[in-house]
């Protein structure tokens, strides 16, 4: 396992020094949803394939709570594969030998965007708690900066799942413009009472952490490790699905052959959840997960255009393709539907497709056939519409 | 199912049916065809009449077909998912061959002449002298080439007749702007005779309109 202690990298690369990582706002301070501006943000990318000469083949590609800007390839802090292998490279949905794809760690982010583990240069400290909180919205204008610097004034594609098609959703509303097509995932246009639920209890446990010291531990040189493992191992759990958690562990013991009458691991489905906590606090920053997590929570598309939902997208010329998948009780198919309801009753371009799995919510990370056949179904019209080749 | 769309695609051959309201549509306008099975007719008229089309399609195989070929469609129910679309958003609605599986078929039908400019609509005659013949002589539920299913299985709950249908226009108050028969040897007939047409029609094809 990469986690093992034999394995990790001697020197691991900090998130700051990350390549490509561009400096924005300083000439144009960023607004915030809270009323607050960012004088000058950090945004750490990646991009694969190649930007076409007419500028009209970017797709972005926007990562969920805990993903960040490696969607393929060999991540340089983790040393595990990008969160969307199956997904993009030559010849797969997202065709790097069509498309230029590109992919930002979201503000408040730990993975080289500007988040709370960074310096505020007003005290020169890490911000922790003094960083200011973040919207989807806001991490959506702060993509848009970076497109505006990569000189992309309008993508073929806005693509992502969980958190990231909460990104779609804001992108297409807030930048029909913009945006040729969209294609939010296994997401809802507002984040739901049980879904703010789970997430508050995670805040609550890295809360709880002493070492989480009221958000000032990089300060005090500690690491809220335990709090952010259960965090991680509560989330992870609605991430999967009980038949999924039933055929990969069922009641099977973890490397002994009877229950120990303690509260030790006995059994595999505590050992992975563990295992999951422990590996997560490696690579993701506390506060970060405080942020993110609050970004989500706030998330109510409708809420901003007078509760009505279909007024986000009045007129949208954007071509949407939304993707559900039967065993998300996280995302459900209800809640993605009412998206489509929404767009239907605008009479937008909308094609809805709920995938049968088995799988949970991060069916859309996994490999999912029909899933990747509808969407290059979907991403082969709109290329065919936009002219590209 | 006795309902379900299975054009042929690789010559651009479509059932007839779906020939007849390709025929009917302008080209250039804008399409829902609800119920649209594995989008043969939405393909047909993107092809042939640059139709900015959509579907609904209540099986998600049709669904994930059609958008698998770029069509864009999404999985709903004509009882339960067209009431969301606003007035006029569509110059026509199609409802092929699947009025009869509808819950509540009159309240479908006011709503695709609300969504749409004109609705066409097809739908199986139950008029039809074979399937009285059927039902007269044997005492059984007809099975008919286009009706195979039997009683206990079909998803066809709503039948009716030409004559019910057009009885129905009236009483919604919609305008009948075509009607046409299909006879059984798949021949368009203009509804002259409403008798002749109930009694020779093996399937009928309404353009309609709000007044």
């Amino acid at each position: 396992m990469a986690d093992s202690p034999l394995l990790k990298p001697v020197a691991r690369t900090r998130p700051e020094d990350l390549q490509p990582r561009i400096v924005l706002g300083q000439d144009n301070p960023l607004p915030l949803d809270c009323g607050l501006t960012l004088a000058s943000f950090a945004i750490a990318y990646q991009t694969y394939g190649s930007l076409n000469a007419e500028r009209s083949n970017a797709i972005l590609a926007c990562h969920a709570l805990t993903g960040d800007q490696y969607v393929v390839g060999n991540h340089p802090v983790t040393g595990k594969s990008g969160w969307w292998d199956m997904m993009v490279g030559p010849g797969k949905p997202l065709d790097t030998d069509r498309f230029f794809i590109i992919c930002a760690n979201v503000l408040g982010g730990c993975m080289g965007s500007t988040g709370p583990r960074d310096i505020d240069p007003a005290t020169g400290e890490p911000w922790g708690l003094s960083f200011p909180v973040i919207t989807i919205a806001d991490m959506v204008r702060a993509q848009a900066r970076l497109l505006d610097h990569l000189g992309i004034d309008k993508l073929f594609c806005v693509i992502g799942g969980s958190m990231g098609g909460m990104q779609v959703l804001q992108w297409a509303a807030a930048y029909p413009e913009r945006v040729f097509s969209a294609v939010p995932i296994a997401c809802a246009a507002r984040h739901s009472a049980q879904n703010i639920a789970f997430h508050e209890v995670g805040r609550q446990a890295i809360m709880a952490d002493p070492d989480w010291c009221g958000g000032n531990y990089l300060k005090e040189g500690r690491v809220p490790a335990r709090g952010l493992s259960v965090a991680r191992m509560a989330a992870h759990i609605t991430y999967l699905s009980e038949s999924a958690l039933h055929r990969k562990f069922g009641r099977n013991l973890q490397d002994r052959s009877a229950i120990t009458f303690g509260f030790d691991a006995d059994f595999q489905v505590e050992s992975y959840l563990r295992h999951q906590g422990s590996t997560f606090v490696d690579r993701f920053d506390a506060n970060a997960y405080l942020y993110i997590t609050r970004a989500m929570d706030y998330f109510d598309l409708a809420a901003e255009h007078g509760g009505v939902l279909a007024n986000a997208f009045r007129q949208t010329p954007v071509r949407f393709c939304v993707v559900s998948f039967t065993s998300d009780w996280l995302f459900p198919t209800s809640e993605n539907r009412a998206i489509v309801h929404a767009l239907n009753a605008v009479a937008a371009n909308v094609s809805f497709v709920e995938v049968e799995s088995d799988k949970g919510h991060d069916a859309f990370l996994l490999d999912e056939p029909e899933f990747f056949a509808t969407l290059s179904g979907f991403i082969a019209g709109c290329a065919e519409h936009r002219g590209l080749n | 199912m006795d309902a379900t769309r299975n054009g042929a695609r690789n010559n651009h051959a479509i059932r007839v049916d779906l020939q007849l309201i390709a025929d009917m549509i302008q080209p250039k306008s804008r399409v829902l065809d609800v119920g649209c099975g594995d989008g043969a007719l939405l393909e047909y008229l993107a092809h042939f009449k640059q139709v900015d089309g959509r579907g609904v399609e209540i099986s998600q195989a049709g669904v994930n077909a059609c958008v698998a070929r770029g069509l864009s469609v999404v999985q709903g129910d004509a009882d339960t998912d067209i009431k969301d679309y606003p007035d006029d958003a569509f110059d026509y609605v199609v409802l092929g061959q699947t009025l009869q599986a509808t819950r509540h078929p009159r309240s479908v039908t006011e709503h695709l002449v609300r969504i749409g400019r004109r609705a066409i609509v097809s739908f199986p005659n139950f008029g039809h002298w074979r399937v009285r013949w059927h039902l007269a002589a044997n005492g059984r539920m007809p099975e008919t080439d286009l009706l195979p299913a039997k009683w206990y299985n079909t998803e066809n709950i709503h039948f009716c007749t030409i004559a019910d249908f057009r009885a129905m226009c009236d009483e919604i108050d919609v305008e009948v702007e075509r009607a046409i028969a299909i006879t059984a040897n798949g021949a368009p007939q203009r509804i002259l005779s409403l008798r002749l047409a109930n009694l020779f029609g093996e399937q009928a094809l309404f353009l309609l309109k709000r007044p």
